[in-house]
């Protein structure tokens, strides 16, 4: 066994984080890493790279008990990561990277010819002939996340750890940094993989190991494993709603409410019409960079439309800035929930007020007892999972920061509200319970645009499939048309298939 | 070629294409001695500019260096006039002082995680105030060996003077290029720069990578304190004010980024002498007022941060559209 972690423990203030999990890793195997959030996958890994120190337990790497300090120390010793989020520095150039803190040297100076052919050996490796003196920040993500494996096996070479190394990558790159994974793999490194993507997970890897509530649950081969069971114990229940993709049902013919016509803005979106009844879901699919953020943009104000009007059954309505759109009763729920949709370091309660309080205009404040009515209110009917309402948002988990973003808009009761990728990021329960949201607000009445990059979940949540390609709305899927066949077909109908 | 190498070409453009204008109207200054007084006259700046361009690639900043200049010049005049040592002794204290001093704002910045901005705003302080404490009148230099070293010089064709200054004005520059481009050490200012979180896990020894850094802007303002002694003949407190301001200008009209992470070290070098041939072709045309300097510094500063920005903006749009 190349990695052997045998009851390891690690208490927080308040929570168990880790209670005695187990966890071997063979060399030459990718093992997939799964959990809900909280369920101490990020931990385990802390753990293992020397951020955290443990309470209990031991780690043994090659039959050799080990305690890193830090990542530097478990680097050495032979764990190596790789986060989400890009760690290597976009600034300086790819051999800079490769090989920072060993560059090869002459007379005590850096060797740039070596440095340079040392760096293209090591990315040979991994089929990858670049310009290494080039900025890696000029390079695409799956480039620099290819760079940040190979510095990573190129420091460690035992033990890899993938944290959600796909994220923001699309499909093409996925593959090309599978492609690598699975090189490494057969060269006898053992792999740790983590991620939200089933899809990846069951393309990938070779074994399962299911942590819940800071406990082991099980360890599979992936091979022999069934999707379901896999949620089942990641959820640790029976699956009812989360995964069930009923067709929508069709609710008869509803007075329009919002027409959009000839909204387009040059070099963003081409012009397009859309009609939004009350209470109805619309959905946008389409491949990454196909116009579906853009859309939303165009019609929530943040960029400015070159062409086009938008009407209500009152008459024309001004949406060329988001002020405007939000007292013309728009909401928007945008993709990048930690730069655009929450202020971190405010309370929940003071997340959810903002809005309304800026409508009001800070002259006249929301009474406090009104804010906390209002919070509580909130906190209560999402179900958003705190110990109070003055914790600060950043400390919570992603899907209760989607329901505080939510719950901003909703204190707003807007008529429209549109969520992009609204459960990007969030874990299977947290997941079901957004889809869940969905539903509510529809039957009071409130029409909703959902963008989604996850097609099931659109099958889930929509009423009609808008479907964009290249900048432009292709196609639109009603009723008994939405399908995952269907969305896919109009997505891919010239261009290149999504893997 | 790397977008962020262009702002070094577009200084370097610049420079060219002002000499060259300069060269047409008064054809006087392509002669040996305008080069010479060039570097003489800018060697003191030059050379804390060596260090401030370190900081600022960190993603810091020294606002202490004028001050301690000035306090470099009354320390010499002081030391020299009343306790009767060589100048060469007197240069190691300074020299030891000052890199102290540097070392000393550095290990507050890491410890206390304090903006480097008011930390060396404070060191700015302080050093205006004990060069105060010294002397508060203009102290002359008097030393044999000193006025060896104000007339050192040697000829180039042409009769221009290629002073004692200027020339160890070039050698810091080459010993600044080392640093920067050439050892570990650079690289670290540059990972610094460039995101501390990442540096960090990346193994750059951030507390020590900044101590080096500021003890190295200290030293070179130590030093550039001795060559403007040596340039002035004289120690005077309310001298250089502001040239921490007018090396900053140099560092990013020389194009490196005031954010950190990104710039050359030779870009600094132009962006002297580019801010000194303005300075020269005032002096030249006789009629303009000196103020045309800071205003024509002004104007390069800005179209070089809208330079950065733009091709920062540049580069993203390059990302995306690579990425659709």
């Amino acid at each position: 066994m190349l990695l052997s972690i045998r009851s390891l423990s690690k208490s927080f203030p308040g929570t168990r984080a880790l209670d005695g999990v187990h966890f071997d890793l063979r060399a030459g195997e990718v093992h997939a890493l799964l959990g809900e959030n909280g369920a101490g996958k990020s931990t385990l890994i802390k753990c293992l790279t020397g951020a955290y120190a443990r309470d209990e337990g031991t780690i043994k790497l090659d039959g050799v008990p080990i305690n890193p300090q830090s990542t530097v120390e478990a680097q050495e010793l032979g764990i190596g990561t790789v986060y989400q989020e890009v760690n290597l520095l976009p600034n300086l150039t790819v051999a800079q990277n490769l090989l920072f803190g060993r560059e090869p040297r002459r007379l005590g100076l850096i060797h740039a010819r070596a440095m340079r052919s040392e760096a293209r050996a090591m990315l040979r490796r991994y089929g990858l002939d670049i310009d290494v003196d080039r900025d890696l920040g000029s390079y695409s993500v799956a480039i620099q996340q290819i760079v940040a494996i190979a510095r990573a096996v190129a420091l460690s070479g035992k033990v890899l750890i993938l944290d959600e190394p796909t994220a923001s990558l699309d499909a093409r790159e996925v593959e090309m940094v599978f492609d690598v994974v699975r090189g490494l793999r057969d060269d006898g490194l053992g792999i740790i993989f983590v991620s939200h993507f089933l899809d990846q997970v069951f393309d990938l890897t070779d074994s399962v190991t299911v942590l819940r509530n800071g406990r082991h649950i099980t360890t599979e081969e992936t091979a022999a494993l069934d999707r379901v069971r896999l949620i089942e114990h990641m959820l640790g229940r029976a699956l009812e709603d989360a995964v069930s993709h009923h067709a929508p049902a069709i609710r008869g013919a509803r007075p329009d409410m919002l027409h959009f016509t000839g909204m387009g803005r040059r070099g963003m979106i081409e012009p397009f019409d859309l009609t939004v009844g009350k209470g109805e879901v619309v959905g946008l699919a389409g491949l990454l960079g196909s116009g579906r953020t853009e859309t939303a943009e165009l019609l929530f104000g943040i960029r400015s439309a070159h062409t086009g009007e938008a009407r209500d059954m009152a008459g024309r309505i001004d949406i060329t800035s988001p002020r405007a759109a939000i007292a013309a009763g728009f909401g928007f729920a945008p993709e990048d929930r930690k730069t655009d949709g929450i202020v971190a370091d405010l309370t929940i309660r003071e997340n959810i007020i903002l809005g309304l309080q800026a409508r009001r205009g800070w002259t006249r404040p929301i009474p406090r007892a009104e804010q906390n009515r209002l919070a509580d209110d909130y906190i209560r009917r999402l179900d958003i999972r705190t110990s109070g309402r003055e914790k600060r948002i950043g400390e919570l988990s992603g899907g209760n920061q989607q329901k505080v973003v939510l719950a901003r808009w909703l204190a707003m009761n807007p008529r429209f509200l549109i969520l992009d990728e609204p459960t990007r990021g969030i874990d299977v329960g947290a997941h079901a319970e957004i889809l869940r949201l969905i539903h509510e607000l529809v039957e009071a009445g409130m029409s909703l645009l959902v963008i989604s990059s996850e097609i099931d979940e659109l099958i889930a949540v929509s009423d009609r499939v808008i479907v964009l390609r290249d900048r432009r709305h292709v196609a639109e899927l009603g009723g008994a048309e939405i399908s995952g066949e269907t969305i896919m077909r109009a997505i891919a109908d010239t261009g290149e298939r999504r893997i | 070629m790397n977008t962020r190498a262009l702002p070094l070409y577009v200084t370097i453009a610049i420079f060219v294409l002002a000499w060259v204008i300069c060269a047409i109207q008064f054809p006087a200054m392509f002669s040996t001695r305008v080069i010479g007084n060039l570097l003489t006259d800018n060697a003191y700046l030059g050379i804390v500019a060596v260090g401030m361009t370190l900081v600022i690639l960190s993603g810091g900043i020294d606002l202490s260096v004028g001050s301690v200049i000035a306090f470099s010049g009354v320390f010499i005049a002081v030391m020299l006039r009343d306790m009767g040592l060589h100048p060469l002794v007197v240069f190691a204290m300074l020299l030891m002082i000052s890199t102290a001093f540097g070392a000393g704002m550095g290990f507050l910045i890491d410890r206390l995680a304090m903006p480097a901005f008011i930390v060396t705003l404070a060191g700015m302080f302080l050093a205006r105030g004990a060069a105060y404490l010294l002397s508060i009148e203009s102290v002359p230099i008097q030393h044999p060996f000193f006025q060896t070293l104000q007339g050192a010089y040697w000829l180039m064709p042409g009769r221009g003077r290629l002073t004692l200054i200027g020339v160890l004005m070039l050698l810091v520059f080459v010993l600044g290029m080392i640093v920067a481009h050439k050892t570990r050490f650079g690289t670290s200012v540059y990972a610094l720069g460039g995101g501390e979180a990442t540096a960090r896990l990346m193994g750059v020894r951030q507390g020590r990578t900044t101590v080096l850094v500021y003890a190295f802007s200290g030293a070179m303002a130590g030093l550039s304190g001795i060559v403007f002694a040596i340039y002035t003949g004289s120690g005077y407190s309310l001298a250089t004010v502001g040239t921490e301001l007018t090396a900053i200008a140099a560092v990013v009209i020389g194009g490196t980024l005031l954010t950190g992470g990104a710039g050359y070290m030779f870009g600094t070098l132009i962006g002297v002498l580019t801010m000194g041939l303005i300075q020269t072709y005032i002096v030249f045309d006789g009629t303009l007022s000196s103020w045309w300097t800071k205003i024509v510094i002004g104007i390069l500063l800005l179209s070089f941060i809208l330079l950065q920005k733009l091709l920062l903006k540049l580069s993203q749009a390059r990302l995306a559209g690579g990425h659709a």
